[in-house]
This record gives C-alpha cells, sequence and structure tokens, in this order.
C-alpha cells in the first residue's frame, strides 16, 4: 500500500502523461523494481527519491527505454516506449545521465549539435541554449576544459534540446554551486510552466523538498509513498519542532517551568527540553495550534527572544518511510 | 523495431569517429606511419642478402605483406577496443541509447567511422609509398600493389570487427584492452605456431596425413593467414619461398573465396558483437 495523501499509486484518475502499470524488473532472484504503478501529470515536476539501490535508477531507464521490463507496461505521451513508436518517443525526450562525461574533443557547442542531429532536431538554438544555461562565453571552449558545474551546465541544455515534453535529470545539481542550483531550478521552473514534464532524481533532499510538486520514495524496488511533500508529512504525522530563544536576562529553568506549567492542559505528547539559551517543543502536529496559542501570553511578556517553528524536513519523512 | 535501420543515425555515429580521427590527426600519424615502413622494407627489404634498393613488386609486396599482417591488426585493435566499453565508463553510452537511436545503428555507426578512418590511413600510407614505388616500378605491377592494398584493408577491418566485439563483451576498458592484445597475440603469433604444432603431434607429418587435407582450411580460421595466402599464393617465388605451394591447394586460393572468407571475418564479429549489444 502505497501511503500519502494520495492513497494510490495512479494520483488522479486521469492518465499520466507518464503511465507506468505494474512494472517489474527482475534480474534472476533480485527484484529491482518490483510491482511499481505510477501516473505523472503533464507539467508536473516530479521527484523521486530513494536509497541506493531503491530501484529508482533501474526504473528511471525503463522509462527511458534503456532497460527492458520483465512484466508491466510503460506508456510515455501517450506511446510505449518500448514499442515501435519509440523514436517518436524519445524526440519528445531529454535526458540528463548521472555523472555524465561529454566528449573532450568537442566544444559545448559542437557537442550540442551532434547530440542535435542524434535527436533530430535543428541546432540554430544551440547558441540560445548556451546562453541560457551559463555558458555563452565558454561554448567554444572544449569540453575538456570545463568545470564539473559547467559539464553539468551543458548537460542540461543538451537535455533541452528539441524543446522536449518530457525531462529526465538523474542527480541533475551535482557539481553546481548554490547560485548554479538556484539558476538551475530557475530553469526547470520555466520549462515545467512552459508545459514540460519534469522528473528528477536526488539525494539532496533539502534541495528538492520546496521545489518539486510531488515525489514518490522508493524502497526495495516498490513506491513506498507518493504526493506532495506536505501530504507525506502529514500522513507520516512527524512531530512539530518549536525552537525558543530566551530574551537576554531570562532564566532558562524558569522558562521552562512556566512553559510546563502554561502547556500542561494540552494533550500529551508536548515534551519540553532547554538547550543552553534554547527551549525545543516536539509537539504533534494536531496540537500545533493550541502550542501556538499557549505560547502567545510567554511571547508577549517578552520572555523569549524569537520563535521558530519547523516542518519535518524532507529528510525526517523519507527516514520515516524508508528507514 | 528489430528491422528499423536508419543510414541517417548511421551516418550521424560514424560521422564522429570519423571526425574525431581526422581532427586529433589519428589518421594523418597512422598513414604516415605505413608509408615510412612500407617505404623503408621496400628499399632495405634486401640488405640482408647484401643489397638495398628497390626489387620486384612480388618481392616488395612479400616483405609489406609481414609488416601488414603485424602492423594492422594491432591498430585495428587499439583503434577499436574500447568503441562501446568506452562509452559505458564515460557514462554517455545512456545518453546515447536515450536518443531516437538503436544498439544496431550506434554499433554499425561505430564500426563504420573508425573502419573508414583505418580504410583511409591504410590507402593514404600505402597508397603514397605505391606512388613514390610507381617510378621504379611496371605500370602492371601497380594493379597488384593495389590488391595488396584492397586486402589490407579488409584485414583492418577483420580484426577492427573482433575489437568491437570485445568492446561490447568487456566490463571495463582495461579487461577490454586485456582481450584486445590477447586478439593479437593469438591471431599474428601464437595461432600458426599451435597449428603446426598441433599438426606434428596429431598427424605426425604434414605430408600426406589428414592433418595435411585439414591444414589448409584450419588456415581460414585466422584472418591474417587468409591475407598471406591472398598476398602471396599468387606469386610463384614467394609461394615457395613460404613453403605454401606443398601444403595449400590451388583451388582454395582463389581471389573470390578468399575475400568472402575475409568478409566473413569482418561480419560474424559483428554479428556477435549486435546480438550480445542487444541482448
Amino acid at each position: 500500500m502505497v501511503n500519502g495523501m494520495n492513497g494510490s499509486a495512479s494520483s488522479s484518475d486521469s492518465v499520466g502523461v507518464i503511465s507506468i502499470r505494474d512494472v517489474r524488473k527482475h534480474y534472476g532472484a533480485v527484484r529491482a523494481v518490483d510491482g511499481v504503478d505510477l501516473d505523472v501529470h503533464a507539467g508536473e515536476l516530479f521527484g523521486l527519491i530513494g536509497h541506493n539501490g531503491a530501484g529508482k535508477s533501474t526504473l528511471f531507464k525503463m522509462l527511458l527505454g534503456l532497460v527492458p521490463l520483465t512484466t508491466g507496461s510503460i506508456v510515455v505521451d501517450g506511446r510505449p516506449v518500448h514499442g515501435e513508436l519509440f523514436r517518436q518517443v524519445r524526440r519528445t525526450l531529454g535526458y540528463l545521465p548521472e555523472n555524465v562525461v561529454f566528449y573532450d574533443n568537442l566544444t559545448g557547442a559542437e557537442t550540442l549539435s551532434f547530440f542535435a542531429r542524434l535527436k533530430g532536431c535543428p541546432d540554430d538554438d544551440r547558441e540560445a541554449l548556451l546562453d541560457r544555461v551559463g555558458l555563452a562565453a565558454a561554448g567554444h571552449r572544449r569540453v575538456r576544459e570545463y568545470s564539473k558545474g559547467m559539464r553539468q551546465r551543458l548537460g542540461l541544455a543538451q537535455a533541452l534540446l528539441g524543446k522536449p515534453r518530457l525531462l529526465f535529470l538523474d542527480e541533475p545539481t551535482t557539481g553546481l554551486d548554490p547560485e548554479g542550483i538556484r539558476e538551475f531550478y530557475r530553469i526547470l521552473r520555466e520549462q515545467r510552466d512552459g508545459g514540460t514534464t519534469i522528473i528528477l532524481t536526488s539525494h539532496i533532499l533539502s534541495e528538492i523538498q520546496e521545489r518539486v510538486d510531488r515525489l514518490a520514495i522508493m524502497k526495495q524496488g516498490r513506491i513506498e509513498a507518493l504526493g506532495s511533500v506536505q501530504s507525506l508529512r502529514e500522513a507520516m504525522n512527524l512531530p512539530l519542532f518549536f525552537v525558543l530563544r530566551l530574551a537576554d536576562g531570562g532564566g532558562a529553568a524558569a522558562a521552562q517551568a512556566r512553559l510546563r506549567d502554561t502547556l500542561g492542559d494540552l494533550a500529551g505528547g508536548v515534551e519540553i527540553a532547554a538547550n543552553g539559551r534554547e527551549l525545543h517543543i516536539h509537539s504533534p502536529r494536531e496540537a500545533k495550534m493550541r502550542v501556538l496559542a499557549a505560547l502567545a501570553p510567554l511571547t508577549a511578556d517578552g520572555r523569549f527572544a524569537d520563535v521558530q517553528v519547523r516542518e519535518p524536513s524532507l529528510e525526517d519523512v523519507f527516514l520515516g518511510y524508508s528507514g | 523495431m528489430a528491422f528499423d535501420l536508419q543510414l541517417r543515425q548511421i551516418g550521424v555515429i560514424a560521422g564522429k569517429e570519423f571526425r574525431d580521427r581526422i581532427r586529433n590527426r589519428w589518421v594523418l600519424a597512422v598513414a604516415v606511419v605505413f608509408a615510412a615502413f612500407a617505404l623503408a622494407i621496400a628499399y632495405f627489404g634486401a640488405a640482408q642478402q647484401g643489397s638495398v634498393g628497390f626489387r620486384s613488386i612480388e618481392v616488395t609486396i612479400a616483405s609489406l605483406v609481414s609488416l601488414v599482417i603485424y602492423l594492422v591488426p594491432l591498430i585495428a585493435l587499439i583503434l577499436g577496443f574500447d568503441a562501446i566499453v568506452g562509452e559505458r565508463e564515460r557514462g554517455s553510452l545512456d545518453l546515447l541509447l536515450s536518443m531516437p537511436l538503436t544498439r544496431l545503428e550506434l554499433l554499425l555507426g561505430k564500426f563504420l567511422g573508425l573502419f573508414l578512418a583505418l580504410a583511409c590511413s591504410t590507402v593514404l600510407g600505402f597508397g603514397l609509398a605505391g606512388v613514390l614505388l610507381a617510378t621504379q616500378l611496371p605500370t602492371a605491377a601497380l594493379y597488384h600493389y593495389a590488391g595488396f592494398v584492397f586486402s589490407a584493408v579488409l584485414l583492418g577491418a577483420a580484426f577492427l570487427s573482433l575489437a568491437v566485439m570485445v568492446s561490447v563483451f568487456a566490463s571495463d576498458r582495461g579487461r577490454a584492452s586485456s582481450a584486445a592484445i590477447g586478439l593479437w597475440f593469438f591471431f599474428v603469433l601464437i595461432f600458426d605456431l599451435l597449428l603446426l604444432g598441433g599438426l606434428v603431434l596429431g598427424a605426425g607429418d604434414l605430408g600426406g596425413g589428414w592433418g595435411s587435407q585439414l591444414f589448409p582450411y584450419l588456415l581460414m580460421l585466422n584472418p591474417a593467414d587468409v591475407f598471406r595466402i591472398a598476398n602471396i599464393f599468387g606469386v610463384e617465388d614467394v609461394r615457395a619461398m613460404y613453403g605454401l605451394a606443398t601444403v595449400f591447394p590451388e583451388a582454395l586460393a582463389r581471389p573470390g573465396l578468399l575475400g568472402a572468407v575475409m568478409v566473413a571475418w569482418i561480419v560474424l564479429p559483428l554479428a556477435v558483437a549486435v546480438w550480445r549489444f542487444r541482448k
């Protein structure tokens, strides 16, 4: 049973632009992918996460038609990905593999021209693409002179060749600096807003938690959870975390005692702990508003300098489902 | 999908492979090596007999055959051993295969591009030597020389095909290079020794036993021997020198048959590579 707000793997009645039905990939006794059902909808930025060996790379490769299915079916943009029409399907795809190394002897512009010819699309927008990913000045330098981040940018430009309707990005921000990552996701948002469907994998959960529309958590070849980050948080019912920073001159012990008194009437499950000049409260999600209401008089009398409410991170959710 | 073959896609891959070898001057370097060795052997080939200078085309080709048998297979194997495994190790194989491109097209494109580079080097290198020899030799002899160059191109293609097969089977470039070098040792250095040893041990002699009947056919199992026979058998003096007249029936030495065997040596490893790559 798949967890999350969308109780089934198929999150709506409509068939997605990517439709995966009971897909399995077995290597002898090893079940790399073991009965996955999933719909990804048009214009969605979809995350696929999981531990190493969870099956996401295999599923990714099956979506691209690189690995044959043991059983099941995958339909991409209305066409079976492994069928006779695979060429038409692939002309609508953009793919950035993990750790891709381009040909060192070609320039960035030549690299794009080569892949454009293979894809059967014109390469007259290659300069614009290089400019869009920040490689305008380096487009005519050989790839061997590129840094890791520049290669990754070139990889994105390559994936965007031919204005794909679907983008598959495997660990796409590896090697990018923070500014590069921000720019990278800005480009992805533009693409999504233009109707492109995007599936990406990442191990950097903090990076994608505010950026994906929905995600699937894979474990042992299956989809363990599916939905928006918020829906998964709620389904998992992980506690909220309040951080109260004491005002100057206030004693931690006194503040803690006052807090216990104030919160004493709340339902069980609220835990309070002192940590230097901070008080930490772990609270069940359903007690959130009552905790905030109880804190109001304490903040009003100046006992606390700051109050932060921290939602469980995607990492917490992920570890909750996959750990 | 099985019969969906687009020549355009093969051409894109082949064009890149060929252009790469032109740009990094591989074609030029190998052509210079071929030309230099060919001229040196043509001129100094008889130094052991106490003379130097260009001799008859037959003797020159006989000398060049040995050079080609050592050099062309080695260069072909080095050229092709990482054709596929190199892409796999680099991480670009999945990217290539995510394009509207079949595995068959990728493999044929790789082979064709590399073959064009090798063929250009061979024709340029030995062609240059041929042009220089043309001033010393009669025109009719040059037809014979052209046949030699053509057979050298086929020999290169056969070993390139073997190299591409190795590159499909190998799990990494290190193993692929080891296997390629192993193939060179086997076909160029060891095969004939094993064959002769086996025949002597198995039949006692090469004169009239079943071994002598089998021997010509076993030679066909080595493209280097096919190349040697194709270039040596038609030349009476050299045939006697190599001892071929006693062991190789004339019926098997027809150029058409030997050409067909060489083509089989090109097609079969490539077919095995395609089968394995698509599996």
